[in-house]
């Protein structure tokens, strides 16, 4: 198999007449990647990775696989290879005769195509399957088949669009890890679109969180979660807490915000936004349920919240626990199930501790709708 | 079981008069009339009122007739209606295959498209030629290609040819006739099927470098037999059939297998020499779409999708 070799999007605009699905996207991807597209329906990811397969072109910009710009070449003469959300298959060829169609296109005989099924088949752990009808098969078995289709053109970089969105959940969950570790095992770079940020977080070296037609962050999965620098991917990847105000003083990276209901709180100001922010400004908090801590004594202000539970619930590894944090705000609490965790009753006061530092401040901005 | 669950999902009242409808459609009008011409064909021709009587047996003679015709023929064999009979199978056979040719890619383009005005306004220029009745649009193109026609004054204007081509002698007309009467036929089921095929399979086939050929000839064309079949059947069945058309545009010197039978009812007023040529017709006809049938490996259930 080929190494990974780079993508590059340069500048890259998409417009379906005057509609703009992709607006100027910079996005680079190394080699032997596992990067992702994440981003809700409709926000282009989609559209990019028909761009790259090569079934549209761009208005403008550059796609570079390997330096070489693809812009104006078909689909057929990119080294790239594309997994359909609907895997696709061919529903009248037999599972062998599937995956080794590019090799029937490009006139290897029977023979030879018979032996790289069979060592594909082997790959993907579904020795002596290849006579089967892709009917045959379980939606898993399937998903490895597409795998193994696109894998024997041995191509160089591997597109996937949301292949996993079809399986249940439990089987989703087995096959990311199978998926990655393919990738792994093969070295190409994989392109993977998703709206199911699971998948994002969990198999991506990389990940491009997708506004509708913009790029709004590309870091690894921690750092999307951890410091999102937009308020929309603050608010579409994992629950957040929100806190509108204005920032009245920034300092080494901690700014103070009034917030509207829950009086003055401090934060660190995420690392993409750094220098976006100034006094006076509109800002938008964030602080994740479980980057809260609950104690009973009050400790320093702007770094904790004067909360009354108003139900609580058990989740299995943790507890969620709603509160109001003043005037009718609602604050959502996750604390893991270990041994002192435990359920609280509606109009316990508590109060909620963070840590300035696990907590974010960006710039007001667009949210992610649920 | 079935009729348990449909009479369930249709009521009684309901579930019987379907049942009976159906029941009257198939066996009143099909089956029963299609038996009497059968068992018709193998008595003498004889006047209505010694029908069932004495003079009345069951005989071969009018197979017979087909094969070595009259008694004392010289030639041995019946070889002008055999050779009509032949003549019209191919013909028909002919007929199937251009419009094939000729249907494939239309449906295909229909089926694929992704809908839209333009779409549905080659398919209502498809659908109304058919509002005017076979007779008239057998005409149309007698007028067409005529010695005088459209097309030979079209041909002669520009100085193609010198002299009028004469396309009714050729046949020529015959069979466009034929072909465009029963284009709908072909292209609707074909059309159905196509439309139905995951456009994500075609686009996964270029991917992987194929040409256009050959997504036809591994992805579509295997998809879409079974409206390729349902099309050549119903465009070979009703060719074979057809009356109209041939009467009209056929040549002087060619007559159609249908033209004999309706001979036999009409002119010959020999009902049962009539029916055994229509069950020949229609046996030969069974015969060879359920052999093409064989051949490509297409089964009965699949006419039906």
């Amino acid at each position: 198999m080929s190494s990974g070799v780079d993508v590059d999007l340069k500048n890259l605009w998409i417009k379906f007449g005057d509609f703009v699905a992709v607006r100027d996207a910079n996005v680079h991807i190394n080699g032997g990647d596992f990067f992702s597209f994440l981003g809700g329906s409709g926000c282009g990811k989609t559209t990019i990775l028909r761009a790259v397969s090569g079934f549209l072109d761009p208005a403008e910009g550059e796609i570079l696989i390997g330096g070489n710009n693809m812009v104006g070449k078909g689909p057929n003469e990119r080294p790239t290879a594309l997994i359909f959300q609907n895997l696709a298959l061919f529903p009248l060829m037999t599972v062998w005769e599937n995956i080794t169609f590019s090799l029937e296109v490009a006139g290897a005989t029977k023979g030879e195509r018979r032996k790289r099924a069979d060592e594909l088949l082997d790959m993907i752990a579904l020795p002596d399957q290849g006579d089967k009808l892709p009917a045959q098969l379980s939606g898993g078995q399937k998903q490895r088949v597409a795998i193994a289709r696109a894998l024997c053109a041995e191509p160089d970089v591997l597109l996937l669009d949301e292949p996993l969105s079809a399986l249940d959940l439990k089987l989703r969950h087995h096959m990311r890890a199978e998926l990655r570790e393919i990738q792994q095992r093969v070295g190409i770079t994989f392109i993977y679109i998703t709206h199911d940020q699971g998948e994002a977080l969990t198999m991506s070296d990389n990940i491009a969180v997708m506004r509708t037609a913009v790029i709004d962050q590309i870091a690894d999965g921690k750092s999307i979660y951890d410091d999102p620098s937009t308020s929309f991917v603050a608010s579409f990847v994992g629950t957040n807490n929100l806190f509108r105000g204005k920032v009245t003083d920034i300092s080494e990276g901690i700014a103070t915000i009034d917030t509207n209901r829950t009086g003055t709180l401090r934060a660190r100001v995420s690392t993409g936004a750094t220098g976006k922010l100034g006094v006076g400004d509109d800002a938008m908090m964030f602080i994740r349920p479980e980057a809260f801590s609950i104690v009973k004594q009050k400790t320093e202000t702007g770094t904790q919240i004067a909360a009354t539970v108003q139900r609580s619930e058990f989740e299995g590894t943790s507890y969620n626990i709603y509160t109001e944090g003043g005037a009718g705000k609602e604050i959502s609490v996750s604390v893991a199930n270990r041994g002192d965790a435990h359920m609280y009753d509606s109009g316990t006061a508590l109060n909620l501790v963070f840590d300035p530092h696990r907590a974010v401040v960006v710039p007001a901005g667009e949210l992610a709708s649920e | 079981m079935i009729l348990k669950d449909y009479f369930k999902t249709n009521g009684p009242l309901m579930g019987w008069i379907l049942l009976g409808l159906t029941f009257f459609w198939i066996v009143m009008l099909i089956v029963l009339p299609q038996l009497y011409m059968f068992e018709l064909s193998f008595h003498p021709h004889l006047p209505p009122p010694e029908m069932g009587g004495p003079n009345d047996y069951l005989t071969l003679e009018n197979y017979k007739y087909l094969v070595f015709g009259a008694e004392g023929n010289p030639d041995g064999y019946n070889k002008v209606d055999l050779a009509v009979f032949v003549r019209t199978l191919t013909a028909a056979a002919f007929v199937t295959v251009v419009d094939l040719l000729l249907c494939y890619p239309i449906a295909y383009y229909l089926g694929q498209s992704t809908g839209g005005g333009f779409v549905r306004l080659l398919v209502l220029l498809l659908i109304i030629p058919y509002w005017i009745n076979e007779i008239l649009r057998a005409f149309a193109f007698k007028i067409i290609f005529g010695d005088s026609g459209v097309l030979n004054e079209f041909l002669m204007f520009f100085a193609i040819i010198d002299g009028p081509i004469d396309f009714i002698r050729a046949n020529v007309a015959l069979y466009a006739g034929l072909g465009y009467a029963y284009i709908l036929l072909m292209i609707f089921p074909i059309y159905n099927v196509v439309e139905s095929l995951d456009r994500n399979q075609i686009e996964a086939a270029r991917d992987m470098g194929a040409p256009w050929w050959m997504i036809h000839k591994r992805i579509v064309i295997p998809y879409a037999k079974p409206g390729i079949s349902s099309g050549c059947t119903m465009v070979f069945m009703l060719s074979a059939g057809a009356l109209a058309a041939p009467q009209i545009l056929g040549g002087p010197s060619s007559l159609w297998f249908t033209q004999l039978v309706y001979q036999w009812f009409n002119t010959g007023g020999n009902w049962p020499q009539a029916a055994a040529y229509a069950i020949v017709l229609l046996i030969a006809c069974l015969i060879i779409v359920l052999g093409v049938m064989k051949l490509f490996k297409v089964n009965m259930g699949d006419i039906g999708k």
